[in-house]
């Protein structure tokens, strides 16, 4: 079982919490902060395997992590999920997004919290490993966006014409829009090339 | 309209969606808390709002809040309200912000059952799976009871896409309904066999989580897993499934002989190597399973380290961590294969990855023998001096004390190293693992007598330097230490060397600043250094010296008993007092040691830890019983005196203890006796303690002369350990030179003494005798105390639940809570039930002559016959057993089923069939080479094996000439099943009726969100809203009033659409199949047939009726205009079949669509509901009800059960409905009563709707 999947980026900042357990608001970002810290300071070239925070899991927990560019994928698992095999799933996941934001970066996931999780329940549901083929993933996500877009053009919402004036006027300046260039997550390009093929495991 | 003009307002402030939210706050880093709030000020304005929009797009925000750590649990309503929209778009955003904050003390959720009943079953295939994923979040006891049935037959969905969901999501209801278990098995089973891959995958996925807490449940799946595993080329499901042969290995050896093979083969073929490393630690779980009396697998482990050294030597971390970890798990079985590898993980202690370090350091722990033991600490050594982060250093230290201390110190030649190793610890700075140093050499100190001379010298140097340990801040930890110094040097203070000395450092004024415990400890002992110091000086002449000693204690222990620590003030006053009066004698030249030392007498013993819980509770004491009277209720609970015995033993007061049985009471009886047979103040060592102390040899081999004990402890630089391992080298030498000599003495005598084993040559692990005997005084422990060790298991695990035996058939209580098939069951009289039976019975009948016909093509045997007969009679009996379950599963029932699972099914008495299938599986299947092969050989086999089974198992199956004595019998048991079942049934009917009202209170749940002054009042009387739709000889057809399923799906359309579900019972005794359903469309309403077929072509119904059963069919009507009833003519035309022969017949309804029909329950806040009524755009209607009986809160449940209405609010004999249709008309009811006259008051935009629906409304109450 998994228990939990969280995204943060570099600082800390949560992109997406999903836990298959309930833990009230204020625990969930404790989880979350204790996670960063014990996540954060481990180098890059060590194994993608630590045994569970105080907070989460317990002795038959691990936390199963990637980091890709600016962000962490921290998979929270049991013993009875392989380590081997949730790493390729983070895998599958970030390609998957990838294909679906096309190059996929750090910012679509800040602004697109909801799709992430649309893709994510196509993956895993309720904590266990529901699909793990990207195509099949790919092909129900596609459906459901198509369908949710006839529906936005059936009822034409007025306030969506609103926000795009809105839009027009905000700008994204800062720090962040220009990382953002530099921190696309590309699962290819940031993989050294020796270890990536090393990750297919299958 | 007014909604409209009102929807106008809203959009000025409606300007943020999820992404301007995000922009917003990342435009305020510096008030970030301050923007939030305004935001979801906002956010609660757009939530009062009645555009559904409005509320998704606010709901949409609330989730990405509470990820950000908002608690969004007050606008749980509202995602109630979006979830329950028509529109994909909003009911997605619904569910997600339910499945990320709603938990099972959500109060809301009990609203959703309905609703999400109504979303499981949409025709629109995401519509399903997004109810199911957000279910499988959020899904609670009382969800999963009440869902349990509609996501089974989700199971059985045509497409993959849902049923993958829906099987996986079963894992969830398990845990939260596990009644759910055994009913639903049978079809997660087959679902192991389903042709999408996905589907498998799943089912595989919820059978191993299963399986893995509870797997003897699951042994009996073993050949099917087998088969998998040998077929399957999806590397998840693989993965999942030798995950899973690992957990049943242990269980069943067999097993793992049987799978040896094919693991093997797989790992040498893949090359995926999450598969390869799930593999070998599957092959090392049967190789644990199997270690006693297999030699002849050491090929495997070979194979097995061989392939973890790979891992560990690639240069890949995630794969080196793995090989780690897999191979700690040989070291527990076969330590040698893995200690050849010494090289490799002494390496990965240098590695810069903490994780693997820590791994190669649990390897460490299996690895070190009495010869390598002093090098591997040494290293060890070395890597706590370099370790800068605290853990890694503070794990290090658990480490070497771990393994050192390991099964009793067994490693350990030399223990004065191992003291100087303790000592070498203390210097860690900032270690919270004082305690555990402390407790090691104070265990070292009392149970090896030979090193307490040596120890004592140490801990004198130590508490000479205490300065040292304390002077810092940060070395709180390590000060623990200086508790066991003070304790070893009193106690054993006969052994110091100087010990006024000792003395003077105890009663330093720095102690003060210790913790008390330790002061205590220090005060006591210093009391015992003076008995000894005073008994050392007797003897002289000059009494001086003793009475400076006095003289020192009285001038120092003041200060103690100024402290603030209750206990050392205690003892230091006490101590005071005794060594003034001494002080006395002293003066008057009375020789008072001998009796100072009495003070002090006695040995001290180790006690177990686990000991004093194990003392039996003596004959006649109740623990649980009160001395006292417990105090008067008004007194109130602080004032309780409480505090003072909290600090008793809690562990007596279990009620463990009191439940004690006869045979227990004797038992401890008999352990009283023996234990006042024993000197109660003398802990004897036990019996079983198999070395004793031997004094003489032990002692010689102590180098203790060539230690400089002035060496101050703390000299940088040469590490004190280090002598001892150069002495120890010393002395093995020496050792051996002796024992050489010996050999030839001892040739002559026999073997005598200790440690003189006969091997010479190179130096073995025995070969090396420790310099000091452990005197490892065993324990003690009650007399008849039991080791077991039960006490860990955790009582609140929701797998416990869980442990249920699979294999035993489904009694008639067991069925799921079928919503939809109550109706037909709460009608049922005792009469009609015989005819159930009987009709059960037959098709039972049919089922074994199908059987026959399939065993007929596999094999002729000639005693095959007489055998099915029989087979059949026995099926006969049993069905009775059986009927209800049949009905139960009537969609899995003999058809698809492999013969294996039916002949389960047909012997419901035992399982012994089925356990002598996996005896026989397990013992003669060969181990095919081929994968295609192993599938057939699995199937073929099933079937010689029932037969064998029952054949070779005489008590499951009598034979045939003995069958006219145990009919008899077979009889009265048939009598005694028939009352079983009577009483089942009755209890079947209870809880049927409990159903109906929790399902009732789950409709008017509003009432008690909305209302808290409703009172407890009485239940509800049972409803059903399913009616007669029409019914011959051959078949009953129920229509389900609509309720639950009808829904707007038609976001598409610019109609609705209406989800009829009609239930078909087969009322006769021959199998109905190709079942067509056909409607004459209206202008108004048609039924919607897939793509392709013409306006007048009929539906099949996707199933065919075996006799006596009942299944449901829903199906999709189109509505142009729902403001009037409608009534539409049908035709169900079917086949009967017999066994010889087939007719073709047909049965006309009329399918009648009521007004309610088209009104969805829909909850609503009463501050909505005034603006609404305020709006002016509704029309009005009224009508009186007269002669209505029943009580208030009965007709509101009618009202809401029958019409699909929710109370918004209700003050004491006034209540306000409101109610939706599918096309989004506001029903408003405001219901009065006055006596036997009930005044409806009613709105809506619609008054032709209105009319009907109050006219509905009349008729029902008529009826009653």
């Amino acid at each position: 079982m998994i228990k939990a999947i969280l995204i943060f980026n570099n600082h800390g900042k949560p992109r997406l919490s999903k836990f298959y357990e309930h833990y009230n608001e204020d625990i969930e970002q404790q989880i979350i902060r204790e996670t960063f810290h014990l996540v954060s300071k481990r180098d890059e070239n060590v194994c993608n395997f630590l045994e569970g925070g105080m907070l989460i899991g317990g002795s038959d927990y691990k936390l199963i992590y990637r980091h890709y560019a600016t962000l962490y994928f921290v998979f929270c698992v049991d013993s009875s999920e392989s380590e081997l095999g949730i790493l390729d799933l983070i895998q599958v996941f970030v390609e998957t997004l990838d294909k679906c934001f096309e190059n996929v970066c750090e910012l679509d996931l800040i602004f697109h919290v909801d799709k992430v999780h649309n893709i994510l329940a196509e993956m895993v549901m309720g904590g266990m490993v529901l699909e793990t083929n990207m195509n099949e993933i790919i092909t129900q996500v596609d459906a459901q966006n198509k369908m949710e877009k006839s529906e936005v053009r059936l009822t034409l919402p007025v306030h969506y014409f609103y926000l795009s004036v809105y839009q027009a006027g905000q700008v994204d300046t800062g720090r962040y829009c220009r990382s953002a260039c530099s921190c696309r997550i590309s699962c290819k390009e940031h993989e050294p090339p020796g270890n990536a093929q090393k990750h297919q495991h299958w | 309209m007014a909604l409209k003009i009102v929807k106008g307002s809203i959009d000025r402030m409606f300007d943020k969606n999820l992404q301007d939210l995000v922009r917003g706050i990342r435009n305020h880093k510096e008030d970030e808390a301050k923007y939030i709030s305004t935001c979801i000020d906002e956010i609660k304005q757009e939530l009062k709002q009645d555009n559904i929009a409005v509320k998704a797009n606010a709901v949409c925000k609330l989730t990405y809040l509470q990820m950000l750590g908002y608690d969004v649990s007050w606008a749980a309503f509202n995602i109630v309200e979006v979830m329950s929209s028509s529109k994909f778009t909003y009911k997605r955003i619904g569910y997600l912000a339910a499945s990320q904050c709603f938990h099972e003390s959500t109060d809301v959720i009990m609203l959703t059952t309905n609703q999400i009943r109504k979303d499981l079953s949409s025709p629109n295939q995401y519509d399903t799976g997004v109810a199911l994923t957000g279910l499988s979040c959020f899904v609670t006891p009382d969800l999963a009871r009440d869902l349990a049935n509609d996501i089974m037959t989700l199971m059985s969905h045509t497409k993959p896409y849902i049923r993958k969901k829906a099987v996986l999501i079963m894992y969830k209801v398990f845990l939260k309904y596990p009644e759910s278990l055994r009913p639903a098995f049978p079809r997660l089973k087959e679902k192991l066999e389903d042709p999408d891959p996905g589907v498998q995958s799943a089912a595989v996925n919820v059978i191993c989580e299963l399986a893995r807490r509870n797997p003897k449940n699951y042994l009996s799946l073993a050949p099917l897993f087998f088969k998998l595993m040998t077929s399957s080329t999806n590397n998840w499901v693989l993965i999942k499934i030798i995950k899973l042969f690992g957990a049943l290995t242990p269980l069943e050896p067999r097993l793992g002989k049987k799978l040896i093979e094919p693991l093997t083969n797989l790992i040498h073929s893949t090359s995926a190597m999450s598969l390869l490393y799930e593999c070998v630690n599957t092959v090392i779980a049967v190789l644990i399973s199997l270690s006693s009396g297999m030699p002849n697998h050491s090929a495997s482990i070979q194979l097995c380290v061989q392939k973890l050294r790979i891992l560990i030597e690639d240069s890949d971390q995630n794969l080196k961590y793995l090989g780690l970890l897999a191979m700690s798990k040989i070291l527990k079985t076969h330590p040698k294969s893995v200690q050849s590898h010494k090289d490799l993980i002494l390496q990965c202690l240098d590695d810069k990855d903490e994780s693997i370090r820590l791994r190669a350091l649990d390897l460490l722990y299996g690895m070190v023998s009495k010869k390598n033991l002093m090098e591997i600490v040494k290293k060890l050594m070395l890597h706590v001096d370099k370790a800068e982060g605290t853990t890694y250093r503070d794990e290090l230290l658990t480490k070497i004390i771990d393994i050192c201390s390991q099964s009793n110190y067994q490693y350990i030649t030399n223990f004065e190293w191992y003291i100087s190793i303790l000592v070498e610890l203390t210097r860690l700075e900032g270690t919270r693992h004082g305690h555990l140093i402390a407790s090691q050499m104070l265990d070292v100190a009392i149970r090896v007598k030979a090193i307490r001379v040596f120890a004592v010298a140490q801990m004198a140097t130590l508490l000479d330097n205490a300065h040292l340990l304390t002077g810092n801040v940060q070395r709180k930890g390590i000060c623990e230490v200086l508790y066991a110094a003070a304790w070893i040097c009193g106690e054993f203070s006969e052994h110091l060397d100087n010990p006024t000395q000792t003395l003077e450092a105890m009663l330093r004024p720095k102690v003060a600043t210790l913790p008390g415990h330790i002061q205590a400890v220090y005060v006591q002992n210093a009391a015992k250094l003076f008995a000894t110091i005073l008994k050392s000086q007797e003897g002289n002449t000059d009494s001086t010296a003793a009475q400076e000693t006095s003289q020192l204690m009285i001038d120092r222990l003041p200060l103690f008993v100024q402290s603030a620590n209750l206990e050392v003030q205690e003892r230091a006053s006490c101590i005071l007092q005794l060594v003034k009066y001494i002080q006395k004698l002293q003066q008057k030249d009375v020789e008072i040691a001998e009796e100072v030392i009495a003070l002090f007498a006695g040995e001290l013993n180790p006690v177990a830890p686990k000991a004093q819980k194990k003392v039996p509770v003596p004959e006649g004491l109740d623990l649980d019983a009160w001395i006292n009277e417990p105090p008067s209720e008004s007194e109130s609970e602080d004032e309780q005196p409480r505090a003072i015995f909290a600090k008793e033993e809690p562990k007596h007061s279990r009620p463990r203890h009191t439940e004690v049985d006869e045979k227990e009471l004797a038992k401890r009886r008999e352990a009283r006796k023996q234990e006042q047979a024993n000197n109660p103040f003398y802990i004897k060592s036990s019996p079983s303690s198999q070395k004793v102390y031997q004094e003489a040899p032990g002692v010689e081999h102590i180098p203790v002369v060539q230690i400089d004990l002035s060496v101050p402890l703390k000299v940088p630089g040469l590490p004190m350990s280090d002598q001892y391992v150069k002495l120890e080298e010393e002395r093995r030498q020496k050792d051996k030179a002796e024992k050489k000599k010996k050999e030839k003495k001892k040739r002559k005598e026999k073997r005598s003494g200790r440690g003189k084993r006969h091997d010479s040559g190179p130096e073995s692990e025995e070969d090396i005798t420790p310099a000091h005997m452990v005197d490892i005084v065993t324990e003690e422990m009650p007399e008849n105390a039991l080791p077991s060790d039960d006490d860990d298991k955790d009582p609140n695990d929701p797998h416990k639940a869980l442990d249920i035996d699979l294999d035993k058939p489904l009694a008639d209580s067991e069925k799921l809570p079928v919503r939809s098939h109550r109706a037909a069951e709460v009608l049922k009289s005792p009469a009609q039930d015989g005819d159930a039976e009987s009709a059960v019975s037959q098709e039972t009948k049919k089922k074994s002559s199908k059987e026959k016909r399939e065993k007929k093509k596999d094999k002729d045997r000639d005693r095959k016959k007489s055998k099915e007969d029989k087979k059949k009679k026995k099926k006969k009996h049993k069905s009775e057993e059986k009927g209800e379950d049949l009905l139960g599963g009537q969609e899995d029932g003999p058809v698809g089923q492999s013969e294996e699972t039916s002949e389960v099914a047909a012997q419901p008495t035992s399982t012994t069939a089925e356990v002598s299938d996996l005896d026989f599986w397990l013992s003669n299947a060969p181990v095919p080479s081929n994968t295609q092969e192993a599938a057939t050989v699995a199937a073929a086999e099933a079937a010689p094996v029932s037969e064998l089974a029952s054949g070779t198992a005489p008590d499951s199956e009598p034979d045939e000439p003995k069958d006219t004595e145990t009919e008899e019998t077979k009889s009265s048991k048939h009598k005694k099943k028939k009352q079983k079942k009577e009483k089942e049934e009755k209890e079947k009917k209870k809880k049927k009726k409990h159903h109906h009202h929790h399902h009732h209170s789950d409709g008017g749940g509003e009432e008690s969100v909305q209302n808290g002054t409703v009172e407890e009042e009485e239940p509800l009387p049972p409803m059903s809203n399913y009616c007669l739709l029409a019914e011959n000889s051959y078949i009953k057809m129920m229509m389900e009033d609509a309720d639950q399923v009808n829904d707007i799906q038609g976001n598409l359309q610019d109609g609705s659409q209406v989800v009829v579900s009609v239930i078909f019972e087969n009322k006769c005794d021959s199998f109905l199949k190709s079942m067509e359903f056909n409607v004459l469309d209206s202008l108004n309403s048609k039924l919607q047939r897939p793509e392709g077929s013409g306006p007048h072509d009929g539906l099949t119904v996707p199933f065919q009726l075996p006799p006596g059963v009942s299944n449901e069919a829903r199906f999709v009507f189109t509505m142009q205009s729902i403001i009037m009833p409608q009534k539409l003519k049908g035709t169900l035309t079917f086949i009967v079949k017999n066994e010889d022969s087939s007719t073709h017949e047909k049965l006309d309804f009329k399918l009648h669509f009521t007004c309610t029909s088209y009104l969805i329950t829909t909850p609503c806040y009463s501050d909505a509901f005034a603006k609404l009524l305020e709006s002016g755009d509704l029309k009005c209607s009224s009508v009186k009800l007269e002669g209505v009986v029943m009580p208030f809160h009965h007709l509101l449940a009618r009202i809401c059960f029958r019409h699909h209405f929710s109370v918004v609010e209700r003050i004491d004999s006034c209540a306000s409905m409101y109610s939706r249709s599918i096309q989004d008309h506001h029903v408003c009811l405001l219901v009065k009563t006055s006596g036997q006259t009930v005044s409806i008051d009613a709105k809506c935009d619609e008054p032709t709707l209105l009319g009907n629906v109050l006219d509905e409304i009349k008729q029902t109450f008529s009826q009653c």
